[in-house]
């Protein structure tokens, strides 16, 4: 219970970067964060008491292993997030190119 | 079985345009039309010859409770002519227009990628591929946002992508919570199994997801992105988000996962209810001071999604009913609205109000359209606004609600007023302009004329005659949630 | 400095050897897909990162000298293509999409579980080729000229 407590804090730490702070790296960077909690909350949450890696070998049987399906489910969320981070250090190479600064409070072309 | 290749052809045309269509532009524009005219052809078949039946598909022949299935009922064929109807037009109006900022192959590339990505959000069955289908129609949004290539364009899209990909974060984490209490991710078996689950979890999750489709739908308070990112699109692309990203992405999924899977507990009906109002009365009261042409139509587009998410909100059949019908209206006349911005900018240079002035005789067919196109959204009979909004408002009555429809008058009245402004400063004001830079081709007027002519032939779906044909087996998919999940699983 | 000119002698010595150990190790994760942890996404991130340490090191100029880079984006379209056909033939062949309908051979064996061996490789050579397209195209852009 206290995992899933430190990774919702995770969280909230991605979100204060995203909202409260100025420069454009730092919020790409706080979004990374806040992917990460959540694909540590998915796995976590296919945990089984006393079980073992999901992996079929030789010899071994598959009655006591851990939930493959999240896992499954965070390789697809991390290419996402993958995808999400390439596209907007491109769109802030471009914004640096044309407003020469990384500062939000002085990128406000568009308003009202 | 067709179900398929709603996600098939486009994916296809779009590997292709990659590949053949690097020195030579024009194949790029035929396998687009070729793919877009027949998901158009498909999905108008597969809404007239299927009636009442719901049909599945087994992907990879993995059978229903494990694998990944498509699902087909009256929702989704009438959302998928709805998308294929605003693409191919969006298709045919912007061969001129991209070539008057630089012609190029990749914009009709991800024009294909957003295509699949809302046929796939629109077709499935299973709660995490419908999140992985909505990544791929935003990714594809996010780059279309800044294909212009000016200042302004980069800044939309940046704050676009910032707030989407918080949004879609939250819906990641409600997913998993779902899947940890109720461990299979099939949308029908969830919906089975639900009853046992203890009641915080549902709120926690119902939580979660209104935050992050609400930003996908331009709900208030989620609403800030929309005005910057579709007012410097460039404008088939405006067109297209305004017309149907938000509705195949937002509203959409509201109505599959809130009706369908979670039967519609009242808390969530009653923040509908105050959730829709706010965003009628906000976002026509913003809308009515706007000068920027492009602007004062994106702040509209979160007024109309209010009246939709009111309709919903009722939820009795008659308030679902007018929500649906409010919904393909919306998408013709917002994506005519959007078309004449285009070429009334393309052919001028300038969005802004104040410097237009005497359009009607420069630009005959853009401003006779945008006089229908005007009349429809202020709720003016014969057209199809009227109709939809007569709906809402009587089902807001029947249902003992009577303060939401007096909110809903008063929205349809701002919006008369400010769509007269727009007729009055744009197209008959006092300033003569009597050059025009560019002018505007055939192919442009194609589409603008094809939407409007819909604009008045739909306003005959409310008829009874045709009512029971087309609107009625949707609204009794929505409503009626035992027969999904009997439908879903027991017919594999 | 000039920033087109790479890294020291040092590292261009390593970087020699060491570029041909990585990229066999990420073709042994991309064909192992089956039977152990990575896959054709894991795989193609080391295929990737395998020749950005040669453009690091070397420099962008020698790179396009040594590698054609038009000849990269056409296998890249070609290999989404790829998977899309390979669905298709499961239509036909085996009944839905994305259907396995080769055959599956023994548990544990290198050539066996249908499909899955195939559309790992396709994708490997798919994220391998986008990944180093995409960083090569961000460091075409040059800041302080306004490019």
């Amino acid at each position: 219970m206290i995992v899933y407590v430190l990774c919702f804090a995770l969280f909230l730490v991605g979100t204060y970067g995203v909202i409260v702070k100025r420069d454009l790296v730092k919020i790409i960077l706080s979004m990374g964060i806040q992917g990460y909690a959540v694909n540590l909350m998915i796995v976590l949450f296919g945990y089984r008491n006393g079980a073992i890696y999901p992996i079929l070998a030789k010899g071994k049987d598959p009655v006591m292993m851990v939930d493959p399906l999240p896992q499954a489910l965070v390789l697809t969320s991390i290419v996402i997030e993958l995808g999400t981070t390439a596209l907007i250090v491109a769109l802030a190479i471009k914004i640096f190119e044309k407003y020469h600064t990384f500062d939000i409070t002085k990128i406000r072309r568009l308003s009202g | 079985m067709i179900l398929p290749y709603y996600i098939i052809i486009p994916l296809l045309s779009a590997f292709l345009i990659t590949l053949i269509a690097g020195k030579k532009d024009y194949w790029a524009i035929i396998l687009s039309f070729i793919a877009v005219s027949a998901l158009l052809i498909l999905s108008v078949f597969s809404f007239i010859t299927m009636k009442d039946e719901t049909v599945t598909y087994a992907m990879s022949n993995w059978p229903a409770p494990i694998g990944i299935i498509l699902v087909q009922d009256a929702l989704t064929s009438f959302t998928l002519v709805m998308v294929s109807i605003i693409s191919l037009t969006s298709i045919i109006y912007s061969v001129q227009y991209i070539r008057h900022l630089s012609m190029d192959w990749k914009y009709y590339a991800i024009f294909m990628l957003l295509v699949t990505g809302m046929n796939g959000v629109i077709v499935t069955g299973d709660i995490f591929n419908m999140f992985v289908f909505l990544e791929i129609s935003l990714f594809s949004a996010f780059a279309l946002v800044a294909y212009g290539g000016r200042a302004e364009e980069f800044e939309a899209a940046f704050k676009y992508t910032v707030m989407g990909s918080v949004s879609s974060v939250m819906i990641l984490m409600g997913v998993a919570i779902l899947y940890s209490a109720t461990s299979n991710l099939n949308m029908a078996k969830i919906a089975e199994v639900l009853p046992a689950v203890d009641d915080k979890v549902k709120f926690w999750v119902g939580g979660l997801f209104i935050a992050g489709f609400g930003l996908k739908a331009a709900i208030i308070p989620f609403h800030t992105w929309l005005p910057d990112a579709h007012s410097s699109a460039p404008a088939p692309i405006s067109s297209m988000l305004s017309g149907v990203l938000i509705k195949a992405l937002g509203i959409y999924a509201i109505i599959r996962i809130f009706f369908n899977v979670f039967d519609a507990p009242q808390i969530f009906l009653n923040i509908f209810l105050v959730l829709g109002t706010i965003s009628i009365i906000i976002g026509v009261i913003l809308a009515v001071g706007q000068w920027d042409m492009k602007r004062l139509l994106a702040y509209h587009s979160i007024s109309q999604i209010g009246y939709i998410l009111l309709g919903i909100g009722i939820a009795t059949p008659l308030g679902i009913l007018g929500a649906v019908f409010h919904l393909f209206n919306h998408a013709l006349f917002k994506s005519l609205l959007f078309y004449n911005a285009g070429s009334v900018e393309m052919a001028l240079g300038t969005r802004d109000l104040r410097k237009m002035g005497n359009l009607m005789k420069i630009l005959p067919i853009t401003s006779q359209t945008s006089l229908i196109a005007s009349l429809s959204i202020s709720g003016i009979p014969p057209f199809n606004g009227f109709f939809s909004k007569l709906v809402i408002i009587i089902a807001a009555l029947q249902a003992g609600l009577p303060w939401y429809a007096v909110f809903a008058v008063i929205g349809s009245l701002l919006t008369l007023a400010s769509f007269m402004k727009v007729q009055r400063y744009g197209f008959k004001g006092e300033t003569v302009v009597d050059s025009v830079t560019n002018k505007i081709g055939w192919r442009m007027n194609t589409a603008m004329i094809t939407l409007a002519v819909l604009c008045v032939i739909t306003s005959l779906l409310i008829v009874p005659g045709i009512k029971e044909v087309t609107l009625d087996p949707v609204v009794k998919v929505i409503t009626d949630r035992t027969q999904y999940i009997h439908l879903v699983l027991g017919g594999m | 400095m000039q920033p087109n000119e790479g890294m020291t002698v040092i590292v261009k010595t390593i970087t020699r050897i060491s570029v041909w150990i990585i990229l066999l190790y990420g073709i042994y994760i991309v064909f192992h897909g089956h039977l152990s942890p990575g896959g054709g996404f894991g795989g193609g991130v080391i295929i990737a990162l395998a020749f950005l340490n040669v453009m690091l090191a070397y420099g962008r100029k020698f790179t396009n000298n040594w590698l054609n880079i038009s000849f990269l984006q056409d296998v890249e379209a070609s290999s989404a293509l790829m998977f899309v056909v390979l669905g298709i033939l499961g239509i036909s062949l085996g009944g839905s999409f994305l259907a396995n309908f080769i055959y599956k051979g023994k548990l544990f064996d290198l050539i066996s579980s249908g499909t899955i061996l195939p559309l790992n490789i396709i994708i490997g050579i798919k994220v391998g080729m986008s990944l180093f397209l995409v960083v090569w195209a961000l460091a075409a852009t040059n800041p302080e000229k306004g490019d």
